[in-house]
């Protein structure tokens, strides 16, 4: 039954979240943005609390399940009605992003490392590699995928894992950019990443597997930290592998996957974007409306205020243009939530996910541009942070699958190509 | 809680007009505007779908299901067959519509059983002014109240089945608000004048309506007394525009899609090129995006709350994005979608249109 409501405790839990928002991230955008790679003291000491209480429910049924007697711990929980966390979610990640996208992006959460383990890790593995994300001090989820040679064609990546059969470990080698959170994982907590490798470089990518490297294993080492166009509080860093060993249990995935010989590794890796890709729509999509609240506040203290009943000959340029900002955030924000119902409903949103995320991208990248057009000199100025919004818009066209990317696979799935056809 | 799935009810509905629009409407469509006349039997066949009767109060003789939502899927599906045949089969909803919305209960019990007939009664609307700045909320028709009469003065455009119809709900402008009005077409000083010639849904008539001094009784204003909620019965026809435009594009994109991979040009199928599969993969998206407009303002209405904003927003997306789709429908078709043997132009020609056609359906 077609609906738009969003239950009223979601609705609560959101307005909880936007205090967070105005509170312990708002004030700190502009500092964090000009001292690159400070870290987000305050977001982080507030939202870790919930964070905790987060992944903690999440695990609930897994560790009641591998109490029971009589379970193998493989099969899924059976879920009655829709799944209420993944909806919650994705709106939690649009209102932070409301509050600043760079220091969302600093959640101390498993977030993408997580969502690997979720999606290609048993339900044993889940509950061992999460647990340590419900208690102590803060700690931070990575994943690493991207190379120098291997951008969107992560079928090419390089990066090495070697079982050595008289330890029973693994051995990565290769060099890993653009991880989001990997300092803050790796170096300056106890949490993970998960690192994506080949165990069969002849095999592209039926070769390629997922493996997860905790806090401060020796032969990790962070080669370099970023400095970006935007999201500048967010941790941005290039990992190295030199002989780092781990151990045989930490590759994601049942017996099955683990075998050297077995092909099945990088569908994780795809099914991981199928929850990702609606999550990075949404970070998009909170950006886009804490510049189209911003936009049109001030253009209202200017005296500009929108009068719906107006025809077209009666608008100016101006409201045309706030009306199609409007238009685009909202009809992004509407296939993102769509992806986001599919998956709680239990169906599959391969292309949904894909057209959200593109769209997404593409709508905050125009409204924030749009913005500072509109603000006039004060968009363009570093007092205001509409112009820092436009930077940190930017970054939604190209992680989690570029704009062009994600087209091609909307493409494909709406042709019915292969990767062949259609390439 | 949000979900985007049909109902079984939904899903029944969708398929059979579908069926008609495939089976049916596809089959004669370009013949009808050609000729700029829809065959009897299948505007017969669309009445006897049962939208209206479905949608109308038990007490008046339907089965009191109304939903702006059922309606939106209803008018996609109906559209994707053809506009003008669309508009043309739905025409009794201008009057139906506004008469549940806004009507007494006098009015409704007199007018709406009607719409549960066999035969759909001959009544129209006319919203749409002769005039480039034409604004539904600012009306150059004007209603003067005078004793038990109002006078009616003016010019209206673009009324459907004029030529035919017994009653035009009149919109006019009583000081300055948007109020409609239940005019006898054979009523002294309304001449019905020469059928429009437009750019496209050349099989749906549409007349110049003249109205000099028309004097009807007070007790035929909608809503009695207070009038109407004119942004309300605006907002439900922006939603089956709305949705109209969504199935027109869908049709685009699904032939341009078809075509594409039937195609060969340099030895393989031209979808397998970036430059059609991408335009293709944008017309999809935005065919969903605004799907998910109109349906968020439909549901919006049928919680009782206010949508004007969102109508306003929908509306004008929607109205480019139809243009867009079928443009590049026809760009895919190359030459084949210049030429008037395949539907593409066509499309292009209708997708125009929705900017101007406020007033032309109601859901």
């Amino acid at each position: 039954m077609i609906s738009f409501e969003i239950p009223e405790f979601i609705q609560n839990q959101m307005t909880m979240i936007r205090m967070v928002a105005e509170q312990a991230m708002r004030p700190y955008s502009r500092q964090l943005d000009e001292n690159e790679h400070e870290r987000p003291q305050a977001f982080v000491q507030m939202t870790w609390p919930f964070t905790q209480q987060m992944v903690k429910s999440a695990l609930k049924p897994l560790m009641a399940q591998s109490n029971g007697n009589g379970s193998n711990g493989k099969t899924k929980p059976q879920r009655e009605g829709p799944d209420y966390s993944m909806l919650s979610f994705i709106m939690m990640i649009e209102q932070l992003s409301w509050g600043d996208a760079g220091q969302y992006l600093c959640l101390p959460h498993p977030m993408l490392g997580g969502a690997a383990v979720d999606s290609a890790g048993t339900p044993e593995q889940r509950v061992r590699f999460l647990k340590k994300f419900t208690e102590g001090d803060p700690k931070w989820g990575a994943m690493a995928i991207t190379e120098p040679g291997a951008g969107s064609d992560n079928s090419a990546m390089r990066t090495t894992a070697i079982l050595d059969p008289e330890t029973n470990e693994w051995v990565l080698n290769g060099e890993k950019i653009f991880i989001t959170n990997g300092a803050l994982a790796l170096r300056e907590s106890d949490g993970l990443c998960v690192v994506w490798a080949t165990v069969d470089q002849k095999a592209g990518r039926a070769g390629i597997k997922s493996f997860v490297v905790e806090g401060n294993t020796p032969g990790v080492t962070i080669a370099k930290q970023e400095h970006k166009l935007g999201i500048r509080a967010s941790d941005t860093v290039a990992l190295h592998f030199d002989n780092a060993r781990i151990p045989y249990e930490n590759v994601l995935g049942d017996q099955e996957v683990r075998r050297v010989e077995s092909r099945t590794g990088f569908q994780g890796a795809m099914k991981t974007f199928d929850a990702s890709r609606p999550a990075v729509a949404a970070s998009a999509i909170g950006i886009a409306r804490a510049a189209l609240e911003f936009t049109k506040d001030k253009l209202a203290e200017a005296g500009i205020v929108i009068d719906y009943t107006k025809s077209l000959h009666e608008l100016t340029a101006v409201e045309r243009d706030v009306i199609e900002m409007e238009a685009r955030y909202k009809g992004a924000w509407l296939l993102t939530l769509r992806a986001t119902a599919q998956m709680a409903h239990g169906e599959s949103n391969r292309l949904e996910a894909s057209m959200c995320k593109y769209r997404a991208g593409d709508a905050v990248t125009w409204i924030t541009q749009k913005s500072v057009e509109l603000l006039g000199p004060m968009g363009y100025s570093r007092e205001w942070l509409a112009e820092k919004w436009m930077r940190d818009a930017k970054i939604n066209d190209i992680y989690e699958g570029t704009k062009q990317i994600n087209q091609l696979i909307v493409a494909r799935s709406i042709l019915g190509y292969s990767r062949r056809e259609l390439k | 809680m949000l979900d985007f799935r049909l109902n079984e009810e939904q899903k029944m509905l969708t398929e059979t007009i579908s069926r008609y629009a495939r089976e049916r409407v596809r089959k004669v469509y370009r013949d009808a505007e050609e000729e700029g006349e829809v065959p009897e039997a299948l505007l017969r066949a669309g009445w006897e779908i049962g939208l209206l009767p479905t949608a109308m109060p038990e007490d008046c003789g339907g089965f009191g299901e109304y939903s702006t939502v059922t309606g939106a899927l209803a008018f996609e599906e109906f559209a994707w067959g053809d506009l003008a045949v669309t508009l043309k089969v739905m025409a009794p909803n201008l009057v139906a519509i506004p008469m549940l919305l806004c009507g007494t209960e006098e009015q409704k019990a007199a007018y709406l059983p009607q719409f549960c007939e066999v035969a759909p009664p001959r009544m129209t609307a006319a919203l749409t002014e002769p005039a480039i700045q034409f604004s539904p909320y600012k009306l150059k028709t004007t209603a003067m109240r005078d004793g038990d009469s109002y006078i009616l003065t003016g010019t209206k455009t673009f009324v459907p089945l004029a030529n035919e119809a017994d009653t035009i709900l009149v919109y006019a402008a009583e000081d300055g608000e948007t109020q409609a009005f239940l005019v006898p077409a054979d009523s002294e000083g309304l001449t019905i004048g020469v059928r429009n010639k437009l750019m496209g849904i050349h099989s749906l008539p549409t007349y110049l309506v003249t109205l000099s001094d028309v004097a009807i009784p007070a007790v035929n204003k909608l809503g009695g007394q207070d009038g109407i909620d004119f942004s309300l019965i605006l907002n439900h026809s922006r939603v089956a525009l709305g949705a109209a435009a969504v199935g027109l594009a869908r049709a685009g994109f699904e032939y341009a899609r078809d075509y594409a991979k039937e195609r060969v040009q340099f030895g393989e199928p031209i979808a397998h090129r970036q430059s059609i599969a991408f335009m293709l993969a944008d017309m999809a998206t935005e065919v969903d995006e605004a799907r998910l407009l109109v349906w968020e303002t439909a549901w919006k209405l049928d919680q009782g709350k206010d949508a004007t904003p969102e109508a306003t927003i929908m509306k004008q997306h929607v109205d480019r994005m139809v243009m867009q789709v079928a443009d590049r429908a026809l760009q895919i078709l190359g030459g084949y979608g210049y030429i008037r043997e395949y539907p593409v132009e066509l499309w292009l020609r209708n997708a125009r249109g929705f900017a101007a056609f406020d007033g032309l359906a109601i859901v």
